[in-house]
């Protein structure tokens, strides 16, 4: 790793001050992906502000038909929340099986979002749900979100605040690991509710993305028999020693297949 | 004095004496050691395969805050190449060839990992940060990453002098016999494998601190191995030039090695000159992915066999022909690996008449390949008992009966193969039984129907296999290229009031010597183990031994003792027939007593071991005081350990998943002397055998970069990837050792792949697969039940 | 250079570090406990496990500086003070769940965090789940879930000792 300066503010104001101010700072929250990728040298940043004593940024709660969770909130505090779990289970189960137990002791549901990675759990969910992602600066609705490998729509100094999830009448989700690192090698998460019937499909591709073809047939019926027959294209897939892009394609329907049941 | 209870002789499962520590964060490894005024080693490795080294700028380096020195291969003058142990000899007589492997690169790199230039700093960050600066001006050449891109015709060559890439190209049995078993067969099956590379991974990533004392001039090396007498010798002898009474090698407590930590590694000798060199010392540590281009990988063969069986089903001769990549140089035991640890088992447990294979090593743009848990062994066991499945598929023969029809048979030993090893012991039928029954094979295809109704592919697999370790017999080994005699050396110190230490080349990284030479000591001597205290791990306090490997630290260590005990019950006896005015012949010996035959006189070991320290009333004319005795054993045989294991998977036929749903072990390994530690030792050998059956294994690409380089893309077997394993064992002891022991350690790995992969080819048996290379990964699978090529 | 006060088993230190400091650093170096153990560098083997404020982190995956203020117990830290071994530990030694021993601080950690949490009770496939942040090369695992089970016996007061949950 090489060395930087480390600040720790209190609001949030002052968080996007220190950002804004040096280009080369960088939040971290959990630190779950961002400390690995320091102790690798893959990046340099002159600075780490710290948002974890940021007050507005923690909590679950729920506000209408919407379920609220702060940015800061850890993936163990969201697979144990009992609103969660009542509201959405299959977001504790998602949370309940990213990486392992010690990730998820430290690991966030901001800093995963805000990195995008194409193997992260958070994302399907995010997507598959259409929730809308609050930030410092404005709301962004989750199409708008996710623009690409390890890109969104945040600019520098903008900070996830908290995301906002409409309660679907169903969800379900699955995925299969990546056999050594046990990130996500293709999975969907499937919901029906106030957003419409939404497949979101994450580990697959360079970045999450909607699977219209299959949201179409659950429309017409839910059931894992209607995505079944639905094959994925593997053009612009993922391929790697683990699963070729074929192999992923493949993938995609056996976990839309599989979400679809768990969502009932 | 303590009794010795019956818990805590031989055939006792008693809780390990080393476990408290460990389990309080009290374990001394190397890492953990920390010398005054210590600096910090950075090792700069070849991003690139194959590459010469136009120049190496350093300067901008060394003037960077913390930096203490940058040195290079032109530093280094003087100092020699790593040595190799073992000479294998060409089919024409002559030797391998034997290129020189640079502690660090000289006007060439070879591999990924490779080392270029160390830079010591006054902390590990400022090293690192400093090698960024050193600037390698590399002419990228082109690779040979694979033995196929080495030996096709103009291919690169690794080291300028050895043509074709080719290390030696050797072979054993009797070929024109062989081929008159062809002429005459029912059958010939021919069977194609790759065996795949595997990365050792102990979980402690290796580790060395250099020390050098400037008032006496003797230097120290810390350093995580199996062997540090060996290390002293090769590095004092061979590299380093320091005479072994200026060097100490201590290896504290090793985090696991697997072979791994054997070999003599170029930074051991880097920190011990560096200290001498900066009069400071010197740590290195791994990081987990320097450690994946840096210790020695192990397996990566490629085969051609031919097996040939009359009609009944007898196997007549087998013909086998090997290719073995040795990466980009010789490591230690490299070239013994994949011959004499290798080509000398292809018997297995079974009567084949006529065996001819032939070896080819190969140079190659990759991590040097050595031996790794079970070496040699496992790469015979996966091509036999694979073959066996094939031929009696191909053939019409049952599975188990083609086995049994051509098991040697107990009343056989001692059994002499075509290729050179004579079996002492052993009873496969028995092993064979044994394991079906626990395995319960003949309600499988219940079990299959019911899987499959579940929407799951089951599939059982069986293995029988044999091994050769208790290594190794010193004149033997030297006819075969040895170049050191693999005898151990015990010295049991039995103290003036009865306590007893015992000192032991073998080391221990997590087998528990400590608590199993303890158990042999109480069993023989009748001291608790409680006041046994078992030594190892530091040339300054132990003679001279061979080290752990190859399963050999009871039967050849263990034996070492037990001769050693001898020497004291012998002398003891003497010091008895003085105090007890009888003659020698009369004393008797049993755990802890030394009687007067027919009497009620009876000395204790303590009231014996005082009078040898305390000679008042004591032979002083014809017996010196003390009661210490050293042995050497030096093993007339190998051992051989054999066994069945019988594994049951089951397949998600949507995603190509394999779950290993059983795994039965019924293992002859001699005599048991703590059954929970054997347990273990197979649990963790059966672990690494799935792990390379199912989930492990390097990939390289055309260019020769590692892709499988980190724990991210290498998969380790983690818990929820294995299934409890049913171990058992069935003694048949060994016949030329005193204990009757034949070693543990490495059964696990050699006979559980072969048993996965024959289960996963049963569960698809529907699609008419014959073979399934290793790793079965869940795309491979997907792709043969979907007809896909991968 | 920044410095950051935590209490460690116990003890309240005060430690000067540089912002990349991480927390298995600042034990191991720092304060010398030398029980945490560093066995990759992809935050992938677990073998650095400790407790933060009562969950369990890995240690190389977290800034000393981060943890200004936090509670941190090692494995150093988890037996009695008189010494007698927490029944993870003596559970451990019971069923033979260590090798080598190198995982064992971590997985110990591990266990212990995971058994505290589900109060409930884990099946063998629940503990085995609950590994996936540990790696072990020697065992195979099959004797740390078993040790984990009797442990988490003892640990839920339903057992008197390990010994007595073997049955
Ligand atoms: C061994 C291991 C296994 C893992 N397995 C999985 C897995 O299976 N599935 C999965 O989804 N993830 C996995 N992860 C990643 C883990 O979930 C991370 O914790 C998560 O992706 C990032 O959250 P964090 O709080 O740790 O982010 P950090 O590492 O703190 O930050 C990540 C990035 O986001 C930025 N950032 C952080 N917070 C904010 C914010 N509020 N606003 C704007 N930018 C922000 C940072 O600057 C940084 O660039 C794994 C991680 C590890 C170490
Ligand atoms: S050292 Fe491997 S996870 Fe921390
Ligand atoms: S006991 Fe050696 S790694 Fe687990």
């Amino acid at each position: 790793m090489y060395d930087f300066a480390y600040h720790k503010p209190a609001t949030l104001a002052d968080a996007v001050k220190l950002l804004a101010a040096d280009p080369d700072a960088k939040a971290v929250s959990g630190g779950h992906t961002l400390i690995p990728a320091l102790k690798l040298r893959l990046n340099k940043p002159s600075a780490l502000v710290d948002l974890s004593g940021i007050a507005e940024m923690k909590g679950i709660r729920r506000e209408g038909g919407a379920l609220v969770i702060g940015a800061l909130t850890r993936h163990a505090e969201v697979a144990e929340s009992a609103e969660v779990k009542a509201a959405i289970p299959a977001l504790a189960y998602l949370a309940a099986h990213i990486g392992d137990v010690q990730v998820r002791n430290r690991g966030t549901l901001g800093g995963s979002v805000s990195n995008n990675d194409p193997a992260a759990d958070y994302p399907a969910a995010v997507l598959g749900l259409g929730a809308t992602v609050h930030t410092s600066k404005r709301k962004i609705a989750a199409d708008d979100f996710f623009l690409g490998m390890f890109t969104t729509a945040l600019e520098p100094d903008e900070i996830l605040v908290a995301i906002s999830f409409p309660i679907p009448e169903k969800a379900g989700y699955a995925k299969m690991k990546n056999p050594a690192s046990r990130y996500v090698m293709a999975g969907a998460f499937v919901s029906k509710g106030p957003m419409g019937v939404r497949v979101a499909i994450n580990g697959a591709g360079p970045c999450v993305f909607r699977q219209s073809a299959m949201e179409a047939a659950l429309a017409a019926q839910w059931s894992p028999e209607a995505v079944a027959g639905i094959k994925q294209d593997a053009d612009g897939l993922n391929s790697d020693i683990h699963g070729s892009a074929e192999y992923r394609a493949h993938l995609v329907t056996v976990m839309a297949k599989r979400a679809v049941a768990a969502a009932g | 004095m303590n009794l010795v209870t019956p818990f805590e002789g031989i055939g006792a499962s008693v809780k390990r004496k080393e476990d408290l520590r460990f389990l309080s964060g009290r374990g001394q490894y190397t890492d953990d050691i920390n010398r005054p005024g210590q600096a910090y080693a950075f090792i700069l490795r070849s991003p690139h395969a194959h590459a010469r080294i136009a120049g190496i700028e350093t300067a901008k380096a060394a003037a960077m805050p913390g930096v203490l020195a940058v040195y290079t291969s032109a530093d280094l003058a003087g100092i020699g190449g790593l040595p190799c142990g073992w000479q294998i000899h060409n089919k024409d007589g002559t030797p391998m060839a034997e290129p020189k492997h640079p502690v660090l690169a000289e006007g060439k790199v070879r591999h990924v990992g490779d080392p270029v230039a160390v830079v010591i700093a006054e902390t590990r960050a400022r090293a690192r940060d400093a090698a960024e600066a050193v600037l390698v001006d590399y002419e990228v050449l082109p690779a040979v990453a694979s033995m196929a891109a080495a030996q096709a015709p103009g291919a690169p060559l690794v080291h300028e002098g050895v043509a074709g890439n080719l290390c030696y190209d050797w072979h054993i049995g009797d070929a024109a016999q062989v081929e008159a078993a062809f002429a005459k067969a029912a059958h010939r099956v021919v069977f194609e494998t790759t065996n795949n590379r595997l990365v050792p991974n102990a979980m402690e990533p290796r580790c060395a601190v250099g020390d050098y004392d400037t008032a006496t001039g003797e230097h120290t090396l810390y350093t995580t191995s199996q062997n540090p007498h060996v290390i002293r010798l090769l590095m004092g002898a061979f590299v380093l030039n320091i005479p072994e009474a200026k060097l100490r090698v201590v290896a504290p407590d090793v985090g696991g090695g697997f072979g791994s930590k054997i070999y003599h590694y170029a930074e051991e000798a880097i920190v011990t000159w560096a200290a001498a060199k900066l009069g400071r010392p010197v740590k290195w540590t791994a990081d987990r992915s320097e450690s994946f281009v840096s210790d020695a990988h192990g397996r990566d063969h490629v085969t051609r066999a031919e097996l040939a069986l009359d009609a009944e089903g007898r196997f007549l001769a087998l013909k086998v022909s090997t290719q073995a990549n040795m990466g980009a140089y010789l490591s230690t035991f490299a070239p013994c690996v994949p011959t004499y640890l290798y080509a000398t088992l292809l018997a297995g447990v079974y009567t084949t008449p006529a065996i001819y294979a032939e070896v080819k090593a190969v140079f190659t743009n990759t991590v040097p390949v050595d031996a790794y848990r079970g070496a040699g062994r496992p790469e015979a066991t996966f091509l036999l008992e694979r073959l066996v499945d094939v031929a009696a598929k191909r053939c019409g023969f049952d599975r188990v009966e083609l086995r049994r029809k051509n098991f040697i048979s107990p009343d056989a030993f001692p059994y002499q193969t075509p290729v050179a090893l004579q079996y002492d012991s052993g009873n496969y039928h028995a092993t064979l039984d044994a394991a079906l029954a626990t395995a319960d094979w003949a309600g499988f295809e219940a079990r299959r129907a019911e899987a499959k109704a579940r929407g799951r592919l089951r599939g059982i697999g069986i293995s029988t296999y044999l091994e050769a370790c208790g290594i190794a017999p010193s004149a033997v080994v030297g006819s075969l290229g040895a170049r050191a005699g693999l005898y151990e050396v015990g010295t049991i110190r039995v103290h003036p009031t009865g306590s007893v230490t015992v000192l032991t080349g073998a080391h221990s990284h997590g087998q528990g010597h400590e608590t199993t030479f303890a158990q042999l000591v109480a069993d023989k001597l009748g001291v608790p183990i409680a006041n046994v205290e078992v030594v190892h791990g530091d040339t300054a306090k132990v003679p001279f031994g061979m080290g752990t490997y190859g399963s050999r630290s009871l039967a050849v260590g263990g034996s070492a003792m037990d001769k050693a005990m001898d020497k004291i019950i012998a002398k003891g006896k003497k010091i008895a027939a003085h105090l007890m005015e009888a003659s020698v012949e009369d004393i008797e010996f049993d755990r802890g007593t030394f009687r007067v035959a027919g009497t009620d006189k009876a000395k204790s070991l303590t009231e014996i071991s005082l009078a040898a320290y305390v000679p008042h009333n004591y032979p002083i004319e014809e017996l010196e005081p003390g009661l210490e005795e050293t042995a050497f054993y030096d093993p007339k045989n190998f051992t051989y350990p054999g066994g069945c294991h019988i594994a049951e998977v089951e397949i998600e036929p949507e995603t190509g998943r394999v779950h290993l749903v059983n795994f039965t072990a019924v293992d002859d390994v001699g005599r048991v002397i703590n059954p929970m530690i054997v347990e273990g030792q197979v649990q963790g050998g059966v672990a690494q055998g799935v792990g390379q059956a199912l989930l492990e294994g390097c990939v390289y690409d055309a260019d020769g970069q590692l892709l499988s380089g980190s724990m991210l893309d290498y998969t380790m077997p983690r818990a929820d990837d294995l299934a409890p394993v049913s171990v058992a064992t069935h003694t048949t002891l060994c016949t030329h050792n005193p204990l009757g022991v034949k070693g543990c350690g490495e059964v696990g790995a050699i006979g559980s792949p072969p048993a996965v992969i024959n289960a996963v080819v049963d569960a698809l048996r529907d699609w008419g697969v014959e073979h399934i290379e290793m790793p079965a990964t869940p795309q491979k699978i997907w792709s043969i039940i979907h007809g896909k090529s991968c | 250079m920044p410095q950051v006060t935590l209490t460690v088993n116990g003890k309240q230190h005060t430690v000067e570090v540089e912002g990349r400091t991480l927390l298995v650093e600042l034990l191991r170096e720092k304060l010398r406990l030398t029980g945490t153990h560093v066995g990759c560098d992809t935050s992938q083997c677990g073998a650095c496990v400790v407790h933060v404020n009562g969950d369990s982190v890995k240690s190389c995956t977290t800034l000393a500086v981060m943890c200004d203020g936090a509670h941190v117990t090692t494995i150093e830290g988890l037996a009695a003070p008189d010494g007698t071994l927490h029944p993870m530990q003596e559970a451990f030694r019971e069923y033979h769940a260590l090798q080598c021993g190198f995982c064992t601080p971590g997985m110990v950690m591990s266990a212990v965090d995971l058994v505290r949490k589900n109060p409930q009770g884990l099946s063998e496939k629940e503990i085995r789940e609950g590994l996936e942040g540990n790696l072990c090369r020697c065992t195979g695992y099959h004797n740390i879930v078993k040790a984990i089970a009797a442990a988490q016996e003892v640990m839920h007061g339903r057992r008197a000792s390990v010994a007595a949950a073997a049955e």
